[in-house]
């Protein structure tokens, strides 16, 4: 697979180029090839690490959104064995933009449900780019409650640029679908641990987003509304994306110093699709050890917890 | 445009400017055009008595409306944005509170008081939207939370009214986990046992109908008013047609299936009561 290149990547870009162009040289040039791509592929990463030591958040949302990024299917490839896809809301229909089922997490059963996005044309098509209609959230709410009704954990991955604003979506309910999965999620009684893998954006994330652990790769984005959404509306021009996504504050980064989120897992260098066996490696471990903290809770303990923590969020004062 | 602007079809966007209802001896009815006389639209609590058009009023009107005059105690009235983001667009959110604030005379979006209706007691809150759009932040969340929490105290019933452009994009995610927020206190007040009436009024949309709004055990709307997720600007441009007259209203969702009913203002306090005493196993007023 060709790594593709974002635009403030492309001094990188540049330099692999190079590298690729050194490899198919002869072996009997004068020069010593060898060594001359062992120099650059230095070179490279000593790039990258300072191209990404100074990432705005504009620049880490086109990460989020890369088109090689790991998704949550490529998750639960690495991180699970056995998974078996459980489909359909019962009620209308299945909703490939959200996908869900039962899987093993180090042997113990675990109930995995995540927004799917495509990888190619057809497959985006598919899975409607990953922005569910109600059909999706309720069938991520039977799920839920069949997972609390066998006592496994559940564990949400969040990667949607929001719900799918269509006719069909709001004559089936798009507001009662996610405002019924926030009412139960807030009262399941099984553990929840979410984390945003790529793009969280607004209630079509938090949908599938309320939990016990909330975490975030490194360069993902969670949101109110995307950079551009708002920037249409408050600057009244999209182009001033890159600033909006600078006021809301949209990194993990930003979001775990206002303590909106628990932990930020670290990405390879360069980014999740760098190194996605890595990556898994680092999901996994998050989730094993998010589990070990959430499992000996007693039910009562992990809902009222739970609780405290959903009615805590919020900043103002007392006048 | 502002940002509640483009969630409303043209026809109601050109109110922007204007008071809930403007000053003055003569009103013009939105719905027939009609001039109203000022006390008569009043004393008709801003319905219009002509075509039944229901105007918007502030939250604390609807309030007004709703109790039995001197039974109220406001809840958390002083609670007050700090603007934590110290967000900037191209005016500061410090200063568009401070507007919002002086031109409402409110501190924040949500209005929220005990009291009696038709000698029943509950709580009850009420949106403000020319408060920033009646968005919810911290604040609103906050407000609502301490509502719920005072119904939950009291053994009382929890009523709201919604008219919300959605979550206050000002407060960024912090606003997105009001949502989250709202709907756990929802929870804690349903295992109590208490009932929690919704009622949808002009415009009920975004994080707002996606959270609270849609969450009572019944779902009541004022006739005619826009409800729905994603606005219809925002739609239109996803699905490139034109949206279908009438889509998105209350008598659009109440076909649907998403309401119990659609309730005249006027008649707001004897069918709320009705209903909220039938809940809680009270013999009817005689």
């Amino acid at each position: 697979m060709d790594l593709k290149f974002l635009d403030f990547e492309q001094p990188i870009a540049e330099l692999e180029a190079k590298i690729d162009e050194l490899r198919f040289v002869d072996d009997d040039s004068t020069v010593n090839i060898t060594e001359e791509i062992g120099r650059l592929k230095k070179k490279s990463e000593s790039l990258t690490r300072s191209i990404f030591s100074g990432l705005s958040a504009w620049q880490v949302a086109q990460l989020a959104r890369h088109p090689q990024r790991p998704y949550t299917l490529d998750y639960i490839d690495a991180c699970c064995t056995d998974f078996q896809e459980l489909h359909g809301d019962r009620m209308y229909s299945d909703d490939a933009a959200i996908i869900g089922g039962l899987a093993r997490l180090e042997g113990r059963p675990v109930m995995v449900i995540g927004n799917q996005k495509g990888r190619d044309t057809k497959e985006r098509v598919l899975r409607n780019y990953g922005s569910a209609r109600p059909e999706g959230y309720r069938k991520a709410l039977r799920l839920m409650r069949l997972a609390e009704k066998f006592s496994i954990p559940v564990i949400t991955l969040i990667d949607t640029a929001g719900a799918y604003p269509g006719v069909g979506a709001e004559e089936r309910g798009q507001s009662e679908a996610i405002a019924r999965n926030l009412f139960v999620m807030s009262g399941l009684r099984v553990p929840i641990v979410c984390i945003v893998i790529g793009e969280g954006g607004s209630g079509g994330a938090l949908a599938i987003g309320v939990a016990d652990r909330v975490f975030m790769l490194q360069y993902s984005v969670y949101s109110v509304i995307s950079p551009e959404g708002c920037a249409s509306i408050l600057w009244r021009s999209a182009d001033k994306a890159e600033a909006a996504a600078d006021a809301m504050g949209i990194t993990a980064e930003r979001l775990l110093k206002l303590g909106l989120v628990d932990d930020v897992i670290p990405e390879p260098l360069g980014g999740a699709h760098r190194d996605p066996a890595s990556m898994s490696e680092g999901v996994k471990n998050a989730l094993l050890s998010a589990l070990a903290e959430l499992e000996p809770l007693s039910k009562d303990e992990l809902v009222a917890k739970r609780r405290e923590r959903l009615l805590g969020f919020g900043m103002f004062k007392e006048a | 445009m502002s940002w509640f602007d483009k969630l409303m079809p043209s026809r109601i966007s050109t109110e922007r400017r204007s008071r809930s209802v403007p000053e003055g001896l003569w009103v013009k009815c939105k719905g027939c055009a009609a001039q109203l006389y000022r006390t008569e639209l009043k004393r008709n609590q801003f319905v219009c008595p002509k075509c039944n058009y229901h105007l918007r009023i502030s939250g604390r009107e609807r309030l007004e409306l709703f109790f039995d005059p001197g039974s109220t105690q406001e809840i958390a009235a002083n609670l007050e944005s700090n603007d934590p983001l110290k967000f900037k667009d191209s005016k500061r959110y410090r200063d568009r509170l401070i507007q919002a604030q002086k031109d409402t005379k409110e501190r924040d979006a949500l209005v929220v008081m005990s009291g009696t209706v038709l000698k029943l007691p509950l709580v009850s809150a009420a949106f403000d939207f020319r408060f920033m759009g009646g968005s919810m932040g911290s604040v609103v969340g906050e407000k609502f939370v301490r509502g719920v929490n005072y119904a939950i105290k009291n053994r009382q019933p929890f009523v709201c009214f919604t008219a919300s452009g959605g979550a206050r994009m000002q407060e960024a995610l912090l606003s997105l986990l009001q949502m989250s927020k709202t709907s756990a206190a929802i929870a804690a007040l349903a295992e109590s046992g208490l009932p929690y009436i919704s009622v949808m009024t002009d415009p009920t949309m975004g994080g707002v109908s996606a959270s609270l709004a849609m969450l009572g055990d019944i779902n009541v709307a004022e006739p005619g008013s826009l409800i729905g997720f994603a606005g219809p600007r925002v739609i239109e441009q996803t699905v490139k047609e034109t949206l279908p007259e009438g889509f998105q209203r209350a008598e659009f969702l109440l076909e649907k299936g998403a309401l119990d009913m659609i309730v005249d203002r006027t008649k707001c306090r004897e069918e709320i009561t009705a209903l909220l005493r039938k809940l809680l196993r009270q013999p009817s007023l005689a």
